[in-house]
């Protein structure tokens, strides 16, 4: 069984802006847990020897390192899938009580076009749980988006000590169908 | 796993005060629970980081700060049932192999906190054992004091990854409890490292 990724052709490289704008604001670590959205930011991260890239066994394990990151004088960001937001919601406590800048950027599933429903629970969740903990979070649908929002999140964690999340939509990624 | 193999004998606060003598440059943070009372017991620092949530999550701080302040040591005192937690970090920490990181779990056996239910390290789990499966460059089980003065001595030396697995005896001492106040701990720290809060 194949999957393949039907991406809607856009004039926007928004996957290069996600790179581009954490370069921006002086990110230096890139924790992650892979998805198909975030493969150019991680293949960009892996190849710039500026940055650490880290790849997690589970989402939450990003929140201690990035805590561990801005305690020893740097900024990182978050990379993960709607699934893993899940799987970070106690561990947002560290966020929460140590106020530290934690930037959160998520591919969307279960969110638009979804072809396995297993995706749609935490998927319709994500946003609500996120912002149950504390998070501020934005949205993007369309690939111009990406870049001003991601910026305003960015912005919004290193100069406020917060923790943000920006959700990239399942529009904005492209519809993902079963192939023969 | 039948076999009961819970803890040690070793005092938790003697090995805690031994690992922490001189400590020169080391940077510490703690796992929730005893190990935190452990740390705040053989004296405050501006260079501790204490977690009192996000069980789990202390040997993956201290990885984020073994990366950026790749000239100090770093020190991550945690308790069985706390790194089991984080399972999966050992996985992510040995691919990064830090040589100025070392983790001492005290190993009793026990969820400690919660009852002194037996823990999967106190039902024969060796947490050294899984650490040496992922590549840590050093892992090994300690039992007795001199053990501890050993792993002291290298944390200084910079020669690898290391995860010791130090067995004490199962009890629940008088608490020493560290500052609550998350903003206040990470400021003094990051201040110690010549950061200034926002």
């Amino acid at each position: 069984m194949n999957l393949a990724l039907q991406g809607n052709p856009a004039q926007v490289d928004w996957q290069e802006d996600v790179y581009r704008v954490l370069k921006n604001h002086d990110v230096k670590h890139i924790a992650y847990v892979p998805d198909a959205g975030h493969s150019t930011a991680i293949r960009r991260a892996e190849a710039d020897n500026e940055m650490t890239s880290i790849v997690l066994t589970t989402e939450e394990e990003g929140i201690g390192y990035l805590a561990g990151a801005w305690l020893g004088g740097q900024r990182g960001a978050l990379l993960l899938q709607s699934s893993g937001v899940g799987n970070c919601i106690n561990t947002l406590a560290l966020q929460q009580m140590a106020r530290f800048p934690l930037l959160m950027v998520i591919t969307m599933r279960g969110d638009w076009a979804e072809f396995n429903g297993w995706q749609n629970p935490m998927g319709q969740a994500t946003e609500a749980t996120l912002r149950a903990m504390g998070v501020l979070t934005w949205r993007a649908d369309t690939p111009e988006e990406v870049e001003p929002l991601l910026h305003g999140a960015a912005t919004m964690a290193y100069n406020g000590d917060s923790a943000t999340a920006l959700l990239l939509g399942q529009r904005l990624i492209g519809e993902k169908k079963w192939v023969k | 796993m039948g076999e009961v193999k819970a803890g040690g004998h070793l005092d938790r606060r003697a090995v805690v005060n031994k690992l922490l003598e001189g400590r020169d440059d080391l940077l510490v943070v703690t796992g929730l629970g005893s190990a935190s009372y452990d740390v705040m017991a053989a004296g405050d620092h501006d260079h501790n980081y204490y977690l009192w949530a996000a069980m789990g999550s202390a040997a993956m701080v201290g990885l984020g700060i073994a990366e950026t302040q790749p000239e100090k040591h770093v020190l991550v005192i945690t308790g069985d049932g706390e790194q089991l937690m984080g399972f999966g970090a050992l996985a992510t920490i040995a691919l990064r192999a830090p040589n100025n990181m070392t983790i001492a779990v005290l190993d009793n056996g026990h969820f400690g906190e919660t009852g002194m239910q037996e823990s999967h390290a106190g039902r024969g789990i060796e947490l050294s054992k899984v650490a040496g499966a992922c590549g840590f460059a050093h892992a090994s089980k300690i039992t007795e004091l001199d053990g501890v003065e050993a792993l002291r001595e290298a944390i200084y030396r910079r020669d690898g990854l290391t995860l010791a697995t130090i067995k004490i005896k199962a009890e629940n001492l008088p608490r020493v409890l560290p500052p609550r106040d998350g903003v206040h701990i990470k400021n003094r720290f990051r201040m110690a490292m010549g950061h200034q809060p926002i």
